[in-house]
């Protein structure tokens, strides 16, 4: 596949615009840890976005800190954790998934991709901290939006477009994204042996409680043993200290653990990696209001799906070769939707990777991305998303 | 005023009383106003230096009715401003002459509340302190806080994307909405967002929160509300120059520590607040912080003492905590009170919003003094201490022939001096009317094409709240158009496909 490495606004734009003109396809690249994600598409050109890599400015105490998106995610996080702050949406890793080495992910790929690990539900996604992005749209021309401060409302909030666009939009050459204090101490509080009912119970009434859990995860009993439901804990030590004697008590009736180091770390890097999530099989990544988990898990287990839970719930990964309708309504029945993350043997040839939305909604959103890209250089059918209502300018 | 409008359409304005008509067919009662005196109390919102009594106002009840008048002007290609409780401080409810007002008042009900998921679905008339009232009493709240939180509206915050005291650590309120249900201006009704927390496709509700009522009329809206902290409490700290203040908050963040509110008060400020509240704020120092901490006790407990020992380290000459609940508020009543106490030494004041990084502070608020004399005007000086975003208070009197003109010729220039130290032109306010034609201080003309291009996706009839945020109405076939630099490559030396 031919490939193009700009390492300047200017020739990005020019690649860009070129292909704008003559009607190729381009696929934007990052550290390549999810180019196995969308199987679809047709012949096109990759633009490998490395060449716009290192750090431009990063003053801990503003929690402001600007990189070009081609930086690698594991350089970003030496350099924030070295200030003892963090990427509040501890991203997860999508490498292994997909046979590549842990760290793989550039920031832009992050961004583009949406990813925000276990801290989704009280830290917030990408989405809530990315605070500007300086990038070249579909039509071949530089432009920002955002800013270098950690509050703003001037204008569109364009960085949220940018997260989860997959891109769609624009290549992304710098990203600004806001980060915060790292926490001092850690605790994971661990029950055994719950079934999903029990588990999502118990989860939601952590969450809604003054323990404020930084993430909860709920991961099935296999081979190895009973479920594990893990609520974690971070913050200042006395103040963790305080809330696991809370969380200890909201859950009397339950037995609470306290998972020694080796167990934690075992734990939460498979929920990072998603390393249990490989078995062979098509992942899906089903992302629904938590109340609703346990319907799902009911619906889909028996069918012999593989499954695990974070985000208390609201997301759940489940390995699955059965009928992919199936997920979908049942995503849909769940308040949510099904994204089919990985399906490297083609069991699900031609299904688009994002679940389809509502005909207006649809339409809004072609226009959105027309409004950016309006000859469809990002449209390269790698997501199976080119229908006919598409109206690509170059369409052939 | 010296802010130009787009120029009023005769032809509509002559239809007036055959619009009314329509709308009647639609909203019936006394859902369509007409009568010029039942007019006036919507000629402005918070931005009062600017009035125009709307063409007309409708009052829907249910979002069948705000679809099928907005599909109706839309057939019509008459132009719709919506309206929540009319508290902008932009002008982004501004009427326009030949413009039907879409008030969202009737939408006043909190639809539902489900405490295991945490999530409350309201209608976007309900205020922002009643959501917090409807889930208080099981021990939750919804976290982003304006001050005018009595009066504004959930539907006017996620325009304007609103914040308040908290929202360092707590968000604004983009990071507090998880789905809005929007009427487009052709009368099509979509949901973005919901119980999930990120959309299947594009992320549509983080655009259209902060949207400015360019994008649709939100009749809908699913937000998260959180637990409420055990306990909070309160520093409140003096300081003998802004420089050290400044220092002070840089090396509480710099600790690790994200407090629940962290503000700042310059002198006049200070004076100005406790003249009208009386609650003890020290009147011998140039800065004063509040700084609040909440969550377990023994947080609390543990993170007041490390800001004490911080702020003494940065020079503090006088720190009180708070002891209970009353004193806590009493820290905090003056700076709530700060804006109608600035209103009590000046017949009138005119509130700025720009955010700039922290550090510039010191340099800032010099400039901002030198800017003072020359043009002649006060200022008083509020301040999102841990965010960067700084509310000048400019003080003036409208009686005062040119005084108005003067503020606001002080004001943008604030506001370009914020955009020159790496800030920006409004931090939680909106450009609305206010800033519009600033924003080609902070963007390019490319990147304005963006954003509007955008609008075109939503309302290519550029119908909806025209004359806002962006400085010039392209229309959306001229911004459609691509330039392809007809066989001219600029970089010959790359690797061509
Ligand atoms: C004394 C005072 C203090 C304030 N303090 C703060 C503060 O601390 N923080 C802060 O962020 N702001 C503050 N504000 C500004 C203001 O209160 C907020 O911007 C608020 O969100 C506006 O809400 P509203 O319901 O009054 O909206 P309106 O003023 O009626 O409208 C604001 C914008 O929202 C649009 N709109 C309203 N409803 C809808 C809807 N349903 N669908 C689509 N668009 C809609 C309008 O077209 C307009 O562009 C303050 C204002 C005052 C007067």
């Amino acid at each position: 596949m031919p490939m193009l490495a700009p390492t300047t606004s200017a020739e990005l734009a020019d690649a860009i615009a070129g292909a704008a003109a003559d009607g190729t396809r381009l696929e934007i690249r990052g550290g390549g840890s999810k180019a196995g994600v969308g199987t679809g598409g047709r012949q096109t050109a990759v633009l490998d976005m490395r060449g716009f890599a290192g750090i431009i400015d990063y003053d801990p105490a503003e929690l402001v800190l600007t990189v070009g998106a081609g930086t690698p995610l594991a350089e970003v996080e030496t350099l924030v954790a070295a200030h003892g702050q963090m990427l509040a949406f501890e991203p997860f890793d999508h490498g292994p998934l997909f046979g590549r080495p842990v760290g793989a992910a550039t920031i832009g790929g992050i961004v583009a991709a949406g990813v925000a690990g276990s801290r989704r539900p009280v830290m917030g996604g990408v989405r809530d901290h990315l605070l500007r992005f300086e990038g070249v749209s579909g039509r071949g021309e530089p432009f920002m939006a955002g800013a270098k401060v950690v509050k703003n409302v001037t204008g569109y909030d364009l960085p949220k477009l940018m997260c989860g666009s997959w891109g769609r939009l624009a290549a992304l050459t710098q990203v600004t994204l806001k980060v915060l204090p790292a926490p001092r101490e850690t605790t994971s509080c661990l029950v055994r042996g719950l079934d999903p009912r029990q588990a999502c119970a118990v989860m939601a009434r952590a969450m809604g409680s003054q323990a404020e859990p930084s993430a909860a995860i709920h991961i099935p009993g296999r081979a190895r043993g009973a479920s594990l439901t893990v609520l974690r804990l971070q913050g200042f030590g006395p103040s963790v200290a305080a809330r696991a004697a809370l969380l200890e008590r909201l859950l009397g009736e339950h037995v609470v653990e306290t998972p020694d180091a080796a167990l934690a770390e075992a734990i939460w890097g498979d929920v990072r990696t998603l390393a249990p999530m490989n078995d062979g099989r098509p992942l899906w990544r089903l992302s629904i209001a938590a109340g609703a988990a346990p319907a799902v898990i009911a619906a889909l287990e028996p069918l012999g799906a593989q499954w695990q839970m974070d985000w208390a719930g609201s997301l759940i990964w489940l390995c699955f070769d059965g009928g992919g309708e199936l997920v979908r309504r049942t995503a849909a029945g769940a308040g949510g939707h099904a994204m089919l993350v990985r399906d490297d043997r083609g069991v699900y040839a031609g299904m688009p990777t994002f679940q389809p939305q509502a005909a207006v909604l649809a339409a809004l959103e072609t226009r959105v991305r027309r409004a950016f890209d309006p000859a469809g250089v990002f449209e390269t059918g790698r997501f199976s998303d080119l229908a006919p209502h598409l109206d690509l300018a170059h369409a052939d | 005023m010296s802010l130009r409008m787009p120029e009023p359409d005769a032809a509509v304005i002559a239809r007036r009383g055959e619009i009314a008509a329509a709308l009647r067919a639609i909203v019936p009662g006394e859902g369509v106003i007409d009568d010029p005196a039942m007019l006036r109390p919507y000629e402005s919102d918070g931005l009062t230096a600017y009035r125009q009594p709307p063409m007309l106002v409708v009052l829907p009840e249910t979002k069948d009715q705000v679809s099928a008048v907005l599909r109706w002007c839309h057939g019509q290609g008459v132009k719709v401003v919506p309206r929540g409780s009319g508290t902008s401080l932009s002008g982004g409810a501004l009427p326009l002459a030949d413009a039907v007002l879409l008030g969202m008042a009737k939408f006043n009900q909190v639809l539902a509340v489900d405490y295991e998921d945490r999530v409350a679905v309201v209608q976007p008339g309900v205020t922002n302190l009643a959501v917090t009232r409807a889930v208080e009493d099981a021990g939750f709240y919804y976290a982003p806080d304006p001050s005018s939180q009595i009066a504004c509206s959930i539907g006017g915050n996620v325009a304007e994307n609103s914040g308040g005291v908290h929202c360092l650590k707590y968000g604004l309120t983009t990071n507090n909405v998880l789905g809005v249900e929007l009427v487009m201006m052709d009368g099509e009704i979509v949901r973005l967002g919901g119980r999930a927390l990120d959309p299947a496709g594009l992320d549509l509700l983080g655009i259209v929160v902060g949207s400015e009522g360019l994008l649709g009329v939100v009749t809908e809206v699913t937000v998260r509300i959180l637990v409420k902290p055990e306990t909070a409490r309160a520093l409140l700290i003096g300081f003998a120059s802004v420089e050290s203040a400044g220092q002070c908050v840089a090396d509480v963040i710099a600790a690790g520590i994200i407090p629940a509110g962290m503000e700042m008060m310059d002198r006049p400020a200070i004076h100005a607040a406790e003249a009208f509240v009386n609650v003890g704020y020290p009147l011998d120092v140039e800065a004063l912080l509040i700084v609040e901490l909440d969550g377990p006790a023994a947080e609390c407990d543990h993170l007041i003492d490390e800001v004490e020992r911080i702020a003494r380290a940065d020079g503090a000459v006088s720190c009180r905590i708070s002891r209970d609940e009353a004193e806590r508020l009493a820290f905090w009543a003056g700076r709530k009170a700060a804006f109608p106490a600035v209103g009590r030494i000046s017949p009138d004041y005119y509130c700025m919003d720009g955010t700039i990084p922290r550090r510039r502070l010191p340099e800032v608020l010099q400039r901002m003094e030198q800017l003072s004399a020359q043009h002649g005007l006060g200022v008083a000086n509020v301040f999102h201490a841990g965010d960067g975003n700084l509310h000048p208070l400019i003080l003036y009197d409208a009686n005062v022939p040119g005084d108005l003109e003067r503020a606001e010729a002080f004001g943008a220039d604030i506001l370009r001096l914020c955009v020159e130290v790496g800030g920006v032109l409004t931090g939680e306010h909106g450009v609305g009317v206010e800033k519009r034609d600033l924003m080609p201080a902070m963007f390019s003309e490319v990147d304005l094409a963006h954003q509007q291009r955008l609008k075109c996706a939503f309302d290519p009839g550029l119908l909806l709240n025209p004359g806002k945020v962006f400085p010039t109405l392209h229309r959306c076939a001229e911004l459609g158009r691509m330039h392809v630099h007809a066989g001219q490559v600029a970089f010959p030396e790359l690797p061509r496909f």
